[in-house]
């Protein structure tokens, strides 16, 4: 009989407590960390042509127009990057290797196919600008949660789409403060970042301008980052997109810097 | 004999075949540019009777560049030729800067015709790339990619697994491109007058180069070694009859050499390092005047981002000439004696500005035991995707006129280039 109460009493507590609580939310840095893994990391392999137009205030235009693929390693945050460019006419042909590293300095190779010289890259900077756009290197490869703290600042619509609203502190030097996000909380990507400087100003912005589900994946196919500053943004239109077509390795090696594949040309 | 030409008829069948599939290539790709290129001594030296000569180069040129693959990607075909008219020259003519056709397999890809192979981890400073250069357009400013020539080889790129081996053939040897007196003042270390006789190599079997190297990761280390069998590409001089001569022969000794290089990352950068052995084979003991001594180069290099855009390269260079006691022995009065051991210094300082349209770069060439030096300060600005616009200066410093940079020290000159890609 005494057996029955107390069970009797758990199941009541339990249901209260059930009851009482709000819905869970996954802990700040757990939702940063899906969101990467989304955004950065989707499927075991990429392929995607991507066209730059970087605006500046005057309303002149310049294109980059290149051949991205992707290849996510064994470990977490191991992947690898092969670039062709397709445009602007002076760099056509020229390929560009990353190897890209949870915890150490990316390895980068470039190849300049006038004079067939693979060239190493010195490369400890991965808040530098892509090719001259409002993008940085790590805007394209992305970065490892552990570079940023992250608290969860709210829950939130945004056009539509229920967001989490981060906040994240880069842990290290960097050209940001601090930085706002707004993550999808069904599809975990970022619709939305601002980056603060340290007088709480927003010098760059970056909205998901158009989303897809492709593969299986949902994947932002044009996206934009404003500076600012300058006053020139950047858009970028992913073309062609695919996942998980078994890219084999040795396309992120040496040897295919300097010999591009048909399929990438 | 026939089944060496059996072999052959299958080999070129097979290239038949290849081709054949070609034909039903995607469509080819057509790009190039336009570019005017013009280069002003401002040393002020004169230059003879003929007059001022400050223009070292004046020219408009045409590139056209052709590209194919077929529709698998096995095969393919590229080309650049450029159409060219040189007013210091006072000539136009026509440059095959590449034309080759690939033959891509799994394991192995063969390129055959005119084309540009670069080793080495060294920059513009070269331990074991022993193919041709053309020294001249370095000096005149013209863009970097004319310091390579194209040679007519054959190429075949192995890659079985763990390691790449790559094999060129050159069947007809060129030299490499000096500067000469038709465009630079040049001190002439033979007396006035003395007419030049150039060897011309015979197209023989026995004068084909071979170089070879083979590649390998060890982490994310790059190693390669080296070996080729070719000529001093830089001439050899001597007259015919030291008591009293009537001419200069000027000649290509035969060279072997053998090399290794690493390059990897480290501290942030990269560093790179590269040595070689110079067998210089017709001058073993060091007893020729007029050639080479065998000798040893090492090259150690690091290049690190200073800040955003911005990189710092060095690197140091030792060349260290062997048997230098018969070549000490052996030299002719009046001629100056090189070092033994030869130090070189590089820095290059890149900054990137505007969003990476303008890049800022100076690059010097300090010889430590030469005491001379070579400066090449740029500025490059994309104005749009198609337009390309670079000033610059070759600068030389020099102490003595026979050092490398102190033979040309009077050629001091500023160079603008303009191009238009397409």
């Amino acid at each position: 009989m005494n057996k029955v109460l107390m069970r009797l009493a758990c199941l009541v507590c339990l249901t209260g407590l059930l009851t009482g609580a709000a819905p869970a939310q996954p802990p700040a840095a757990e939702i940063e960390k899906r969101s990467l893994d989304s955004f950065y990391a989707a499927g075991r392999d990429m392929r995607v042509r991507v066209s730059m137009v970087l605006t500046n205030q005057q309303g002149g235009e310049r294109k980059r127009e290149l051949t991205m693929l992707r290849k996510n390693m064994g470990s977490v945050g191991d992947q690898r990057y092969y670039m062709y460019f397709h445009a602007p006419p002076d760099v056509r042909g020229t390929t560009f290797l990353i190897w890209k590293y949870p915890i150490k300095d990316d390895d980068r190779w470039i190849f300049i196919p006038a004079i067939k010289l693979v060239r190493r890259i010195a490369a400890s900077d991965r808040r530098s600008s892509f090719v001259g756009s409002d993008f940085t290197y790590e805007d394209v490869s992305g970065r490892d949660v552990t570079d940023e703290t992250h608290s969860l600042l709210r829950s939130e619509a945004l056009d539509g789409r229920p967001c989490y609203v981060l906040e994240s502190r880069p842990v290290g030097s960097a050209d940001y403060a601090r930085r706002t996000s707004w993550i999808d909380t069904e599809r975990w990507i970022p619709l939305k970042e601002e980056y603060f400087d340290s007088h709480g100003r927003s010098i760059r912005v970056y909205t998901a301008d158009r989303v897809e589900e492709i593969g299986g994946h949902w994947t932002v196919t044009h996206r934009t980052m404003r500076n600012l500053q300058t006053g020139q943004r950047t858009e970028v239109t992913f073309q062609d997109v695919s996942y998980d077509q078994g890219l084999p390795d040795n396309l992120f090696m040496e040897r295919a810097l300097r010999e591009p594949p048909a399929s990438v040309r | 004999m026939r089944a060496r030409a059996r072999a052959v008829i299958t080999a070129l069948g097979a290239l038949g075949l290849t081709l054949t599939g070609a034909a039903s290539a995607r469509a080819v790709d057509i790009g190039g540019f336009a570019q005017v290129n013009y280069a002003a001594r401002i040393s002020g030296a004169p230059c003879g009777a003929a007059g001022p000569c400050d223009f070292l180069l004046g020219e408009e040129r045409l590139q056209l560049k052709l590209e194919g693959t077929s529709e698998q990607g096995r095969s393919g075909f590229a080309a650049k030729v450029d159409l060219f008219q040189d007013a210091v020259e006072n000539r136009a003519g026509v440059e095959v800067r590449e034309a080759f056709v690939n033959l891509t397999g799994k394991h192995a890809a063969l390129r055959v015709g005119r084309q540009i192979v670069t080793w080495g981890a060294g920059d513009l400073v070269f331990v074991n790339d022993v193919f041709p250069k053309d020294w001249a357009a370095l000096f005149t400013g013209r863009p970097m990619e004319y310091l390579k020539v194209g040679s007519g080889a054959l190429k075949v790129d192995l890659h079985p697994g763990a390691f790449d081996a790559e094999i060129v053939v050159l069947p007809i040897f060129q030299p490499d491109r000096f500067p000469t007196a038709n465009r630079f003042i040049l001190p002439d270390p033979f007396p006035p007058g003395l007419p030049r006789l150039e060897e011309q190599k015979d197209r023989s079997l026995a004068n084909a180069e071979l170089a070879g190297r083979i590649s390998h990761y060890l982490s994310d280390w790059g190693l390669s070694l080296y070996a080729c069998r070719t000529f001093f590409r830089t001439p050899a001089m001597a007259v015919d009859d030291p008591a009293a001569p009537s001419s200069v022969h000027i000649f290509y000794p035969r060279l072997n050499t053998y090399g290794v290089s690493a390059t990897g990352s480290f501290m942030g950068g990269v560093a790179s390092f590269e040595g070689g052995y110079l067998d210089s084979r017709e001058d073993r003991h060091g007893t020729n005047p007029a050639i080479e001594n065998s000798m040893l180069k090492g090259l150690a290099g690091y290049s690190y981002p200073l800040w955003r855009d911005a990189t710092l390269g060095l690197q140091g260079y030792l060349e260290r000439t062997l048997d230098y006691g018969a070549y000490r022995a052996t030299l002719p009065a009046g001629f100056p004696a090189r070092d033994e051991r030869r130090w070189l210094a590089t820095v290059r300082l890149t900054q990137l500005m505007w969003n990476q349209t303008l890049t800022g770069s100076l690059f010097a060439f300090w010889g430590v035991t030469d005491h001379d030096g070579y400066l090449i300060p740029s500025a490059r600005y994309a104005a749009t995707d198609n337009v390309l616009v670079e000033i610059g200066g070759n600068v030389f410093v020099a102490r003595d006129s026979h050092t490398m940079f102190g033979a040309l020290d009077r050629n001091d000159n500023v160079y603008a280039t303009v191009r238009y890609s397409f």
